[in-house]
């Protein structure tokens, strides 16, 4: 389960290396799985034969890496990064700008997250910090007792020209099996690009202006 | 409270729906005592805007009385305030920038999704303009609630009565914006197509920011009298081939810059990545998008082309030859209220800038839907229709 160690070249390698990050995510194996698109298959093997770009991996046309599906987004915040470092590592903040966390806690190392689920029902994730450089990265990876086989990490860069803070969030996981795999799969799959992006965009709200907007006549009853 | 709703193509009606209320720290809600029919509400009206739900409240321009803030909120309860139709954070790159209406921060980040899909990036939140721009109720309503209300409503001293400075909210910043992006140099000449409130507006500040002569070019008289009234010279296009007649007008050099007023009334959106259910609100009007068109043929070679007019979806047989054969610039976008908000009051303060000359008709808000019949059907004669909630007729 070290494929975000692996993509750890990618999504934020440059040029050359990716040549390499392909065969790392096994985008060979890919090639003869059943139920990719002929078209598909072409434009991967037309790539095999061009140099890589410098583009991150993940913007790569598929989302599954593996048996992985991975999501990531960047965007800048006009926030210092050791601030917006801080307000992250805080994990009780993030259910204030991810709509289907419902809430965060920590007990020793281990972080607790509670996610909205169909019929008023939850799902709980566990993770573990992996990595944890103060206002540059924090890493997480799923327990073996999470309902869910998950990874993501977040980063944050200096922005050009006094932009504030880059900040990229990318998260890879493995659907489980059964029911609760196909609500997870439509929670995560259908969507995983907007998902991300909403969030970011509601952090950038509440960091750069305080609140985060809404266009409701009123606060709603609930 | 009272407020008119949008229920579908040509229906709207006066109902009774919830009293707004602060929601977040920099909000403030305004007591509406004027608020006006814009000639983009028509776009709304005829159903070309997709992103409309029935029961809307329309409106972007609007002034009113501050009668609750949010903790946040740099207002008084009481300050007479007018309230640009964009909602800007003030803090964020474009905002920054002054690129008010480029702001990231203000509309909701579900409402987001359908212009980042169809314009590559999500718009800002406007007031009573569709779910696209946020799904904001507008100010055609006895009150609105206004985000960011430190950064956008600018305060009105006593004294100035509301119908000079209600045009503050959208139309004498467009204008005036549509003529700052002509750069207007010595001697030039301005094309203006459309005399609606914002084409007049273009005119007037096209030449107080010095043109030699602005040319209006409409065909309904009333309008093309205003224009002429304000010192430009006219063109009827019905009764006058408008590319000679410019070519002649500007000693056979074409104008030096062209602003279209008219906007995307005359193409509808085509549909390729707008929703099923949007695309039946579409509308594909007759004349396609010819001002815009006739423009870049009339513009000199190296001239400036400004577009303050609304498109919102595609535009076919562009003449994109002339832009680039002919090296012309482009400038549009809706209007960054906040950035010439100030400077205007004061110029209508000075007495240098006239804002009430176009107003034909002031109703009280119950009468807003004959409004809109008569703004839309009857453009002649109803040149710009003000609504004022709170009275029973004027
Ligand atoms: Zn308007
Ligand atoms: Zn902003």
């Amino acid at each position: 389960m070290d494929h975000l160690e692996d993509l750890r070249h990618s999504p934020y390698g440059r040029g050359d290396d990716n040549a390499n990050v392909w065969l790392a995510l096994g985008v060979g194996a890919l090639l003869g799985a059943a139920g990719l698109a002929w078209y598909t298959q072409q434009s991967r093997r037309e790539r095999a034969r061009r140099p890589g770009d410098s583009a991150p991996g993940r913007t790569a046309r598929q989302s599954r890496f593996g048996r992985y599906a991975v999501t990531g987004r960047t965007v800048t915040i006009a926030k210092p990064k050791d601030e917006l470092y801080a307000f992250w590592r805080d994990f009780s903040n993030l259910p204030k700008f991810m709509e289907n966390v419902l809430s965060v806690t920590t007990a020793g190392d281990v972080t607790r997250w509670e996610i909205a689920g169909p019929a008023g029902r939850s799902v709980h994730v566990e993770t573990r910090v992996i990595e944890d450089r103060a206002g540059e990265q924090i890493a997480w990876r799923a327990t073996e007792s999470s309902q869910i086989d998950t990874e993501g990490k977040v980063m944050f860069r200096d922005a050009p020209g006094g932009r504030g803070t880059e900040v990229e969030a990318i998260v890879a996981y493995r659907p489980p099996a059964g029911e609760l795999g196909r609500w997870i799969a439509k929670l995560f799959q259908r969507e995983p690009a907007i998902q991300g992006r909403r969030e970011l965009k509601r952090l950038k709200m509440l960091m750069e202006t305080g609140e985060i907007a809404t266009s409701e006549l009123h606060k709603s009853a609930a | 409270m009272r407020a008119l709703t949008w229920h579908g193509k040509h229906d709207v009606r006066v109902d009774t729906v919830d009293d707004p209320s602060i929601i977040n720290p920099r909000d403030a809600i305004i007591e509406v005592t004027s608020t006006a029919i814009c000639g983009s509400d028509l776009h709304l009206y005829d159903g070309v805007i997709p992103g409309m739900t029935s029961g809307d409240i329309l409106g972007h321009e609007f002034m009113g009385r501050v009668v609750d803030t949010g903790p946040k909120s740099t207002l008084k309860k009481g300050d007479r305030v007018v309230v640009p139709f964009t909602i800007s954070c003030g803090s964020c790159f474009f905002c920054q920038k002054q690129l008010y209406s480029a702001c990231d921060n203000s509309n909701p980040v579900a409402n987001q999704d359908i212009t980042e899909n169809l314009y590559g990036h999500s718009v800002s939140g406007l007031f009573g303009y569709s779910h696209l721009t946020g799904g904001y109720p507008g100010g055609q309503a006895e009150y609105v609630r206004v985000p960011f209300s430190d950064v956008g409503p600018i305060v009105i001293p006593d004294g100035m009565d509301d119908d000079t400075v209600l045009f503050l909210s959208d139309i004498l910043p467009t204008g005036w914006m549509a003529a700052a992006n002509c750069d207007i140099e010595e001697g030039d000449t301005v094309a203006v197509w459309g005399c609606g409130p914002v084409g007049l507006f273009a005119i007037q500040s096209a030449l107080v920011m010095g043109a030699h002569q602005v040319i209006a070019i409409d065909h309904y008289p009333n309008r093309l009298a205003l224009a002429r009234k304000l010192g430009a010279k006219v063109i009827d296009y019905t009764q006058t081939h408008v590319l000679e007649a410019l070519m002649e007008m500007s000693g056979g050099i074409g104008p030096d810059a062209v602003i279209d007023a008219v906007g995307m009334e005359s193409h509808g959106f085509a549909p390729d990545n707008i929703l099923d259910n949007i695309k039946q609100q579409v509308g594909f009007g007759a004349d396609a998008g010819h001002a815009l068109r006739e423009a870049l043929m009339a513009v000199r070679k190296g001239g400036r082309v400004s577009i303050p007019g609304v498109y919102g979806g595609f535009l076919d047989k562009f003449p994109l030859g002339a832009l680039m054969e002919k090296g012309l610039q482009v400038r549009t976008g809706q209007t960054h209220v906040q950035k010439y908000i100030k400077e205007l009051l004061k110029r209508i303060q000075d007495g240098e800038l006239d804002t009430t000359f176009m107003i034909s008709h002031r109703l009280p808000l119950e009468e807003a839907p004959r409004g809109y019949d008569n703004f839309a059907n009857n453009q002649n004669d109803w040149t710009k229709v003000v609504l004022k909630p709170g009275t029973a007729g004027v």
